[in-house]
């Protein structure tokens, strides 16, 4: 008999009707993620390792690549901050208006990305409002990668706050206080007794901004310029080789960026495991 | 020649057509409702309001000659998505695009009769039009010709040929006018052409697109941009703001029109989708193209009015030698690796 700790032989759950929801998932997800997904790489392999790795070190490719991923990290850690703060006084503070300001969080998941984007480029065009009050300083933002950052900034925010705020209002104040009552000083309470506790909704708000960033393709398009080698996202150029009805190289970026995210993705989680050892499971 | 349908992947291709299907139908309007004939005429971007009153003009004259309603819906995008699109999947009865490479392509796919640029007269493109530049009022750059583009301080706003049929058309005058400048130095000319995109600050994908950055953001001091598009901007503008600078040489972009023979067979719609594009040709058809400031293939059935419009240009053609055709042209500027490819290598 195998021991209880070897997971392959352990027992089902003894909540009935296993097989059918085990059935269900497989089917859904194979539906929904897996088949699509074997799609796309069966799409590439029709391509070859050859053509395959030429495309892979392009440094045209590999230019967009990197502000892709480049920028979605960066706008990734500006949301896990300002996100953390915009989650904090949301919990923390009564004022006139919170819930109003706490809708407005996820407006940018019900703005369309095109709209979000046209806003944006109008926004901080040389001659739009904000852009009028950044000229002056040499300071350009639309058409440039910060362009990028700004828009994969805007459509994060709502990941880290809606992940990280459930398990702040959990928090025992009391926790708080005992810290104090014990001579913590402020941001020794907030290091060693609230951070920690917020880190793994923090990286996991991270990681879904960071996962949604990376494949933004509607409002990227009109703040960035997409001058190649300067502003040009990866996407855009999946969308260049299909309009060179190039299929098999469109696939093959796409698989290309599907690698790199699951490596970031597995990287994010290993970072959280960790986490749930060094502080226990939130 | 790439192999674009795999049959291993039957499932996802059919899906991807689904997809592309519907995201086409999603910009289709109907002229007239309750008909019973219905053809879809698939069309690229700045077209819109040209179609819009061909298809009234000709729903009446299909009306008056057979005694048919006939519905003409349309759909309008990026030529080469819509090409896409079509091969696809999408039903299209006719295609009316900006390059005749996006129709060589449905014709690739077996939809389309190899032969369907001698089906119609003048290489089946019955307006012509030519790319201009758009410019602030008063030019205040002075800007002229295609050598003015490259001047210090110039920033100059035109899409990227990757993704916008029309922004090959202006790649091609700008390399025409090198070709010539330069006495047929291909080295000169790459240079010129590498030089004149440094001096773009913003490639959009589309025509479109373009011209809202040039003329809503206030970005670039010249927009290379269809004459039909330059006439719409000044016309939805007020021609205070900007002005029109006709260069001495440009290219004379043929938008190329094509019935899509397995789709009216399988609808059986062959006639009035025939009927449709040669009503083009007629004169009736002729002057609502000049109208809409396209260059008539037949301009003595046009208004003289709004022939006058148009000012005298050097028009070199894609057939010409310096091109040898758009399947060259195609190959040796745009594709995978190509000039276009290898200015931005260089610029970097």
């Amino acid at each position: 008999m195998a021991s209880s700790s070897t997971w392959a032989f352990r027992k089902p759950s003894i909540i009935p009707g296993f097989g059918l929801a085990l059935g269900f998932t497989l089917t859904w997800l194979s539906l929904i993620v897996l088949i699509p997904l074997a799609g796309l790489v069966v799409f590439t392999g029709s391509l070859g390792w050859a053509e395959f790795i030429r495309l892979a070190l392009d440094p045209r490719i590999l230019a967009a690549l990197r502000l892709s991923f480049g920028a979605a990290l960066l706008a990734a850690a500006i949301n896990a901050v300002f996100g953390v703060l915009v989650a904090w006084v949301l919990v923390r503070y009564e004022f006139p208006g919170r819930r109003l300001l706490d809708a407005f969080v996820d407006l940018p998941f019900a703005l369309p990305t095109a709209v979000a984007g046209i806003a944006l480029t109008a926004l901080y065009a040389p001659n739009g409002w904000i852009g009028g009050l950044l000229g002056p300083f040499g300071l350009k933002v639309a058409y440039t990668p910060a362009g990028v950052v700004v828009a994969l900034v805007f459509i994060g925010l709502p990941f880290v706050v809606r992940t990280v705020q459930p398990v702040m209002e959990e928090i025992d104040r009391e926790l708080e206080e005992a810290a104090a009552s014990l001579g913590a000083t402020r941001w020794r309470t907030v290091r060693t007794v609230i951070l920690p506790t917020l880190l793994p909704p923090l990286l996991t708000g991270f990681g879904l901004a960071l996962a949604r960033a990376v494949g933004e393709y509607g409002s990227v398009i009109f703040i960035a310029g997409n001058i190649p080698f300067v502003s040009e996202i990866a996407p855009l150029l999946i969308v260049v080789k299909l309009t060179e009805f190039n299929y098999p190289a469109a696939t093959a970026i796409a698989t290309l960026m599907l690698l790199i995210s699951f490596a970031l993705l597995l990287f994010i989680n290993l970072v959280q495991a960790w986490s749930r050892r060094r502080y226990g499971n939130v | 020649m790439r192999n674009l349908v795999m049959p291993c992947t039957g499932r996802l291709r059919s899906l991807v057509e689904r997809l592309a299907v519907a995201a086409a139908f999603g910009t289709v309007l109907s002229v007239t409702a309750f008909a019973e004939t219905t053809i879809l005429n698939v069309s690229y971007d700045p077209t819109r309001e040209l179609y819009k009153e061909y298809d009234e003009a000709f729903a009446a004259y299909w009306k008056e000659k057979t005694g048919e309603d006939v519905t003409i819906e349309q759909s309008h995008g990026g030529s080469g998505g819509q090409a896409r699109a079509v091969i696809d999947g999408l039903k299209a009865d006719v295609v009316t695009l900006a390059l005749e490479g996006d129709i060589d392509r449905i014709a690739e796919a077996g939809l389309i009769a190899r032969d369907w640029r001698g089906r119609l007269p003048d290489k089946a493109t019955p307006y012509t039009s030519t790319i201009v530049f758009l410019v602030r009022k008063g030019n205040p750059k002075g800007l002229h010709d295609w050598g003015d583009l490259v001047k210090e301080g110039v920033e100059v706003i035109t899409p990227n040929p990757k993704t916008s049929g029309g922004a090959r058309w202006n790649f091609l005058a700008a390399w025409d006018w090198a070709n010539a400048q330069f006495a047929g130095d291909e080295a000169k000319a790459i240079a010129y052409v590498a030089e004149l995109y440094r001096h773009v600050p913003v490639l959009d994908t589309g025509a479109r697109g373009a011209t809202t950055t040039f003329v809503q953001r206030g970005i670039g001091d010249v927009l290379l941009a269809w004459e039909n598009e330059a006439f719409l901007a000044i016309n939805e503008l007020g021609p205070d703001q900007f002005d029109i600078v006709v260069p001495p040489t440009s290219i004379k972009a043929e938008p190329p029109v094509a019935l899509v023979d397995a789709n009216v067979d399988e609808k059986g719609t062959r006639a009035v989708a025939e009927a449709y594009l040669e009503h083009l040709y007629s004169d009736d058809g002729q002057r609502i193209i000049a109208r809409h400031f396209y260059r008539p293939a037949n301009p003595a059935a046009a208004d003289p009015e709004d022939l006058a419009r148009f000012a005298d240009v050097e028009l070199v053609s894609i057939d010409d030698p310096v091109f040898g055709g758009w399947a060259s042209v195609q190959t040796k500027f745009f594709d995978d690796g190509g000039i276009f490819d290898q200015i931005y290598r260089q610029t970097n």
